[in-house]
């Protein structure tokens, strides 16, 4: 460690090394369970947007029902129901699924996983649905069935336009996983707070947090940029 | 001459009539029972509420009481919202370079409270260890298990006592160790609970929170508190509402 921040470390009472520890783990925490609710929420919100489309109302019916409900409807309501909710069904502490549902991080998991898998789903529908007609067309023409074509032509298109919609999710999920610390999760929130009543330094505890938030959604943002440079490559000018 | 001095001591009267009739605002974090809470006809009530009417009427002046969130305490009194806290905060170091505390007035030990089935000496760390332990953020029972278990026991920290005891009920606590009068209300009032260890003594006990610089006004609270310990008014009021010691 440098000698200058071992010394400011020295000097003041609140960002001490254990502190730092702390919202380190909170980082972690935090990091771990929007990774994961968004690699889960993805992979969830691809088929279900491909059935949405699908003109049977009996397919896309129920899934319309379910975004319009995780939409319609807080997150953190969503994690109040789905947390102590749960806990109160008589029972539960008897069956397995108490063992899912007894540590915070799953009920969290699900909540923000059926809850970033509704967005998503909207997102890429709305790709999939402002397809030009002529590329179908050309498919068809190519004699490509269904299958082949929403795996070729539909998707691949359906992406590009759905990445810069979705980059706003993915923030919107970092920012929104603040809430995991109702519950007990001790996510960079969580820690934020232990931090200010244990020292009562509201500025200090929070502006920190903060900064740690922004230096990880710069980093989502870098990321997002890349990944539409190399999406949108062919849309460049020559010289571009 | 005299037009003048009956002016003069005619604004005196005036100037200090203000000064007497400026109110105190004192803020009350509800619902706390039995400390401060709704009755329920809605008027706040409870055994801080009724010492600091008290203690207003010792300092002769009239008294506004303000309702405020835990979180917002320390900040709503540093930015003028409110004059004094008489909100159950315990007197602690890192608080008193923040706020200008009063002699304790009241002292409440923390109590473990958890299922009929725990049978666990909560003094006995092999015992204890990785037993989930509720505690609320921030209060000198937190700093306890912090400082005493953390590391053997695991700690979940809670911002309000209810959601904690929901918890507790959803059995994802094995125990939680909370301000005796709060467990007793919360916990011991359900079936199926108890007392599971000796309470335990924290801190320096509960003062009244000024800021700093109103160095004057916290020498007047004192010397208020002390007459209402002696008078028997303190005793009074205390037995409305415990049946054991809290004095200080």
């Amino acid at each position: 460690m440098p000698d200058f921040i071992a010394e400011w470390l020295n000097q003041n009472d609140i960002f001490t090394a254990m502190t730092l520890m702390e919202y380190w783990d909170g980082l972690v925490t935090t990091v771990h369970l929007v990774f994961l609710s968004l690699v889960i929420g993805l992979l969830v919100a691809v088929p279900l947007a491909i059935l949405r489309t699908v003109r049977n109302p009996l397919v896309s019916g129920p899934i319309w029902v379910y975004t319009y409900l995780f939409r319609g409807t807080p997150l953190l309501i969503q994690l109040y129901i789905i947390y102590y909710g749960v806990a109160q069904i008589p029972g539960i502490q008897e069956t397995f699924w108490w063992e899912i549902f007894k540590e915070p991080l799953y009920p969290a998991l699900l909540a923000f996983t059926l809850n970033t898998a509704a967005y998503t789903t909207e997102i890429i529908r709305g790709a999939i649905l402002s397809t030009p007609n002529g590329e179908i067309e050309a498919a068809k023409a190519y004699g490509m069935n269904w299958l082949l074509r929403m795996r070729r032509i539909i998707l691949p298109s359906a992406a590009r336009r759905a990445v810069q919609a979705y980059s706003n999710e993915v923030i919107f999920m970092l920012h929104a996983s603040a809430i995991a610390s109702v519950v007990t999760i001790v996510d960079l929130t969580g820690a934020a707070r232990n931090i200010y009543s244990r020292f009562y330094a509201p500025f200090d505890a929070f502006i920190f947090v903060a900064l740690c938030y922004m230096v990880l959604t710069f980093i989502l943002v870098f990321a997002f940029r890349k990944l539409e440079n190399h999406l949108l490559r062919h849309q460049r000018p020559v010289n571009g | 001459m005299k037009k003048l001095i009956v002016a003069a001591s005619c604004a005196l009267a005036l100037m200090t009539g203000t000064a007497q009739a400026k109110d105190l605002r004192i803020a009350f974090d509800i619902p706390y029972e039995p400390f401060e809470y709704r009755d329920d006809s809605g008027e706040l009530t409870g055994f801080e509420v009724e010492l600091a009417s008290a203690v207003c009427e010792k300092l002769e002046t009239n008294c506004e009481f303000v309702i405020q969130a835990w979180d917002g305490m320390i900040p709503g009194l540093l930015a003028r919202k409110f004059d004094l806290i008489m909100s159950s905060m315990s007197i602690t170091a890192e608080r008193a370079e923040r706020v200008l505390f009063s002699e304790p007035y009241y002292i409440t030990p923390g109590g473990w409270f958890g299922p009929e089935s725990f049978s666990t000496d909560v003094t006995d760390m092999d015992a204890m260890k990785d037993k989930t332990v509720g505690v609320q953020r921030g209060t000198t029972m937190d700093t306890y298990v912090t400082e005493n278990m953390g590391g053997v026991v695991n700690i979940k920290r809670y911002t309000t006592a209810e959601d904690m005891v929901l918890d507790l009920e959803g059995q994802r606590l094995d125990v939680v160790f909370v301000d005796y009068p709060v467990g007793e209300q919360t916990v011991l009032s359900k079936d199926g609970y108890k007392e599971v260890g000796e309470p335990v003594k924290l801190g320096e006990g509960v003062g009244v929170a000024m800021r700093k610089r109103d160095a004057d006004l916290a020498k007047k609270v004192n010397a208020a508190l002390r007459t209402l310990k002696e008078d028997g008014t303190y005793d009074a009021i205390m037995k409305k509402y415990f049946n054991y010691d809290i004095k200080i």
